[in-house]
This record gives structure tokens, sequence and C-alpha cells, in this order.
């Protein structure tokens, strides 16, 4: 067994995830199976191997800092659930 | 023949020669939508009335002597892909009314050239997914034989060429997605170099390796379909600055001298159909007879593909999904504690397969693990990518299967994720190392299922693929197979 049922319950914690306890069984069994497989990575020799994080060798790239077409606030607000003069309207995150 | 039975090309001469218009093509396309799209449930949203707007317009802009590839053609686009003003879903109920203030750049780039969008199509839940039996709308059927699935993610895109529900589809290829599903229905499907074509506007699942490219009834139609999207876009940070072909100066016959690679690793798997490595077989004699020369390459580090590859996608997408937090927009469950607004909504807007990914890769990033898994499979990435190379020294383009198995039944593997995972197995190193894959049809099971054949070449070498395609498809006849729906 590569994880608990408590290990899964906290990572989907972390996520911000709520599995309902009827699904909690299948799930954890599940996700063992993935990790239980992907472990096999471990057995790679990977000594003196650089990671890849993607395969382009591009490293940042910068434009100049200059205005150009940009979507507008007001737009850019369109799909939020509250907006108020082209700003998002969010629900309070410090308790008072 | 049927308007809607046109390969681009076909289409493209038509209508520069005013034979057709493209009110005239598209009506006939959005006929044959309603005659099959109740059987096969392709499309999340059907654009028609600002399609006809779109081909007047092309009308228009054909009559004043415009020339460009898919002027007045219909395609559809993968619900991924935004959409100006279009509910864009990604297949999710966690946006199910998102609407898009902006267009992806590949849509501006269609916009422009004058393409007919005549909707949006199904797909897995945020791309996550091989059967498209992951959608939170509906389940597509494979118009080959409806009881079956389409493959995916980019299952809605390739029934809809299929079935000429569209003469072109867009879809995005992370692990497969368009590769697998266009073997699956019987399509030809391009996945380009990462960095070829613009990832502005795709809806992000696994950045490093997400990829969009076209599904097509022809691989001529897939280069002249490059010449619209593929290009160099300051919006994409990982968009790669290389010179743009012409990628239909590539079409040309004659194969002498190059040389296609066999992937010993590939050909020793366990499980591969017989009746797929048949079809392999009679391919590698098609090459063969055209003069190619075959030669034998080895991509020893094959069996940790897969592995790496459920480390990083997963990864990525924890990290990508994470905005979905109801928020600032998409679905929201209200609750009266913040942390609980959070994890109701995502429980509830989110599907099992993403929910899944994101634990695995939220596992995998933590604290303690991170270097057994992660930074593991980034190493692995590497290794993967060497292979690639070392076989390119040796060979010009390397020829596979797309899958292991032809499509199965509906439902046969949802409950078992990890099988579902293997089908992968031979579409998935293609992404790790960023390298252009294409499927192409090259056979037909005695079920009647059609059989992908798979061309790899090196990164920004579409040319060589396209070329091999476009000459197998000049010796052959399955590219031109249709489905009695």
């Amino acid at each position: 067994m590569t994880i608990s049922k408590d290990e899964v319950l906290y990572v989907a914690h972390l996520a911000r995830l709520e599995i309902p306890p009827d699904e909690m069984e299948g799930l954890a069994s599940q996700i063992d199976d993935i990790l239980s497989y992907v472990a096999t990575l471990k057995e790679a020799d990977t000594n003196n191997v650089d990671p890849t994080a993607q395969s382009l060798s591009l490293v940042n790239r910068f434009r100049e800092d200059v205005v150009g077409d940009t979507l507008g606030s007001e737009k850019a607000v369109e799909n939020c659930h509250d907006n108020y003069d082209g700003m998002f309207v969010v629900p309070k995150v410090v308790k008072s | 023949m049927k308007l809607y039975e046109l390969s681009v090309a076909d289409a493209r001469q038509k209508l520069d020669n005013k034979e057709i218009s493209s009110v005239e093509l598209t009506k006939s396309v959005f006929e044959r939508i309603d005659e099959v799209e109740p059987k096969l449930d392709a499309f999340i949203t059907i654009c028609k009335e600002s399609a006809l707007k779109e081909a007047e317009l092309a009308d228009k802009m054909i009559s004043e002597g415009k020339k460009t590839p898919l002027l007045g053609i219909p395609v559809s686009l993968k619900d991924l892909i935004c959409t100006n003003g279009v509910r864009t879903t990604c297949a999710s109920k966690i946006l199910e009314n998102f609407i898009p203030p902006y267009d992806a750049t590949l849509v501006e780039a269609l916009k422009k050239d004058g393409a007919v969008i005549t909707g949006k199509v199904n797909m897995d839940e945020f791309a996550m997914g091989s059967s498209t039996e992951n959608s939170a709308f509906k389940i597509t059927k494979n118009p080959w034989d409806t009881k079956r699935i389409p493959g995916g993610s980019s299952g809605g895109s390739a029934v809809c060429v299929a079935a000429d529900m569209s003469l072109v589809s867009f879809g995005s290829d992370t692990g497969g997605s368009i590769r697998q599903p266009a073997s699956h229905c019987g399509v030809t499907g391009l996945k380009p170099s990462y960095g070829r074509v613009s990832r502005y506007g795709l809806v992000a699942f696994a950045s490093s390796l997400d990829q969009i490219g076209p599904f097509t009834k022809t691989v001529e139609d897939a280069a002249m379909v490059m010449n619209t999207i593929g290009f160099f876009d300051p919006k994409d940070s990982t968009s790669f600055p290389a010179d743009t072909p012409d990628y239909t100066s590539f079409l040309e016959k004659g194969m002498k001298g190059v040389k296609v690679g066999i992937i010993k690793e590939y050909i020793d798997a366990q499980g591969i159909d017989p009746e797929i490595a048949g079809a392999i077989n009679k391919s590698v004699d098609v090459f063969k007879s055209l003069g190619a020369e075959i030669v034998e390459v080895s991509l020893p580090n094959t069996k940790y593909a897969v592995p790496a590859y459920y480390v990083i996608a997963p990864s990525e997408a924890s990290s990508n999904l994470a905005r979905y937090d109801g928020v600032r927009f998409g679905t929201r469950v209200e609750t009266p504690e913040l942390i609980e607004m959070y994890k109701e909504t995502r429980s509830k807007g989110f599907g099992a397969e993403v929910k899944r990914r994101i634990i695995i890769g939220t596992y995998a990033l933590s604290a303690g693990y991170y270097d057994a898994y992660y930074g593991q499979a980034q190493k692995v990435r590497t290794l993967i990518a060497d292979d690639f190379k070392k076989a390119f020294e040796k060979a010009d383009i390397l020829l596979s299967p797309v899958t292991p198995e032809p499509p199965f039944k509906l439902g046969e593997k949802t409950d078992d994720p990890l099988t579902m995972y293997l089908s992968d197995i031979f579409t998935i190193s293609a992404n790790l190392a960023g390298i252009p894959g294409i499927s192409v049809p090259c056979g037909l099971t005695k079920n009647n299922l059609p059989i992908g054949l798979q061309l790899m070449a090196p990164s920004f070498e579409e040319g060589r693929i396209l070329k091999a395609g476009y000459n197998f498809q000049c010796e052959t006849d399955f590219h031109k197979k249709r489905p009695v729906i």
C-alpha cells in the first residue's frame, strides 16, 4: 500500500476537495493503484540526469513594457459572480 | 457526392472556382448535423446562426478575390478553446456557464482567414481521459459502432470529422488526445510540435504537454490547415519562434531514401491486438514499396513513459485547476464559511477523473514526496527525450501503432482508470519529448473498426510526417472509407 485513506483525505483537503464517505473506499484504492504503478519510476537510473520542465530550450521571454490592446476591466469581469466598477467582488476572506 | 463529404482541398477548389458557395457548403454541413448528431452526440454548442453569417461573409471575401486555405470552410472546436461570446465549458460543470470575453489566438486566426465555426464539441472533462466518457454533459458515440467509445479526450472532434459534421475540427493533445480518437474514428489527426501552435486561449490541463492540432479527412488537408494555425504567437510564452514553412510544400511524392524507424520496444509491447499488428506490418510494406528504408530503433525508457506522464500531467493539472475555486468566476456553491465554499464548489463542479488527478498531482507535489515523484518524473522525461534524439540519428521518421487495441465498448473501462491510462502507451512519449505525431487510417478490423498508424518526427519537422502521411494516402484508400451511420 502506497497511500492510506487518511492520507488521501488529507491531500484532498489540501486540494480543497470533499470526498463523500461512500466514495472514499473506491477512490483510495484507485489512487493507491495509480501511485503504486507510477512508483516504477524509482527504478529508472537518473543519476547525473537533469530534469526537463518543458521540451523547448526556451527561457523566460519578456516584452517591452508598452501599453497594447487589452481586454479592458469591464470586459474582464463579465464572467464574475459580482462586480463593481470593473473590479471583482469576492466573498469575505477576513473574519471581523 | 454531398457537399458535406468534401475534403478541404476539394471544397477550396470548388469555392474558388465559384462552383459552390460557402453558404451552400455550410447549409449542407448543418443538414448533416441535423441528420446524424442525434445518434452521435458530438456537439456541446451548435452555432448555426453565426456560422451562416460567417459563410455569407466568406462568400463576399471570395468574390473580392481573397485567398486563404480555410476561407468559407466549416470547422468545429473542442470546447476548451476560448471563443469570444460563445460558451466554453471544458465539458465541466464548473465552467458550465463560462462565456469567454476573448478569442483564443487559434480562433482569431480562423476568423481572420474566414473559416466558418459550426460549434463547440464534446470532450473528456478538462481533456482528462481517453474515451470522452468523462464529459459532464453527454456521451459521444463512435460513428463506426455507436456502442463503442470514439476515443478521447478530443472525441467530439474526431466524430465530427468522421461523420462529416465539419470538414475540420480542432482538438488538443496532451498525451494522445488528438491521435488516439483520430485512430479510433478513422480520420487524420495531427499533433504538431510543442510550441508550434499558440496555446493562448486554450484552457490549460498540463501546460508543458498541451498542444492544439487539427482533425481532417486527409493529410493534405492537415497541411493546408497548418498554414492557417502554425505560427509564432507573442501572446504564448512557449510559442516557439521558428520559421513558419509553407506546410503544403512537403506534399510531394516519393519516399526513396527516407529512413523509417520501427521501434523495438513498441513491437515487443504486450497486449497489441493482432489485427492492429497486422495492419501496421502492411503499412511498413507500403513504405518499403515506395522506396523507403526500414530501420529498427530503440527507445529503451519506453516503460517509464506512462508512469512519468501520470505524475507530470496530474501535477501540472492540480496547479492549473486550483484557479477554479468559485471566487471570481465559474460555478460557486454558496456556504457561510469560505473554506467550505471552496470545497463544495470544487467537489460539485469537478467530475471523478478530474478529482482523482488533482489528488494525485497534489500528492506528487507535496512536501516529502516531490523529489520521489515529480522530480524523478522530470528526470525520466529527459531520458525519454534523449531516446528520441538517438533514434532520430538513425531514422528520419518513426512508425508505430497509435493504440494497442481497437475502440472499446462504452462503459467497459470507466471503473478502472489505470487500465484506461495504459491505452496511451504509444502516444504519450511524443508529448513528453515535445515532438510532432500524426495518426492516419491504415486499416479496418474484421468488426469494421478503424485502425490508425502513427508517424513521428523530430521537433519542428512536421514536414517529414506530412510528406510520409501524404505518400501513404496516395497509395491507400483507408482514409476514404466512411462509416454507415
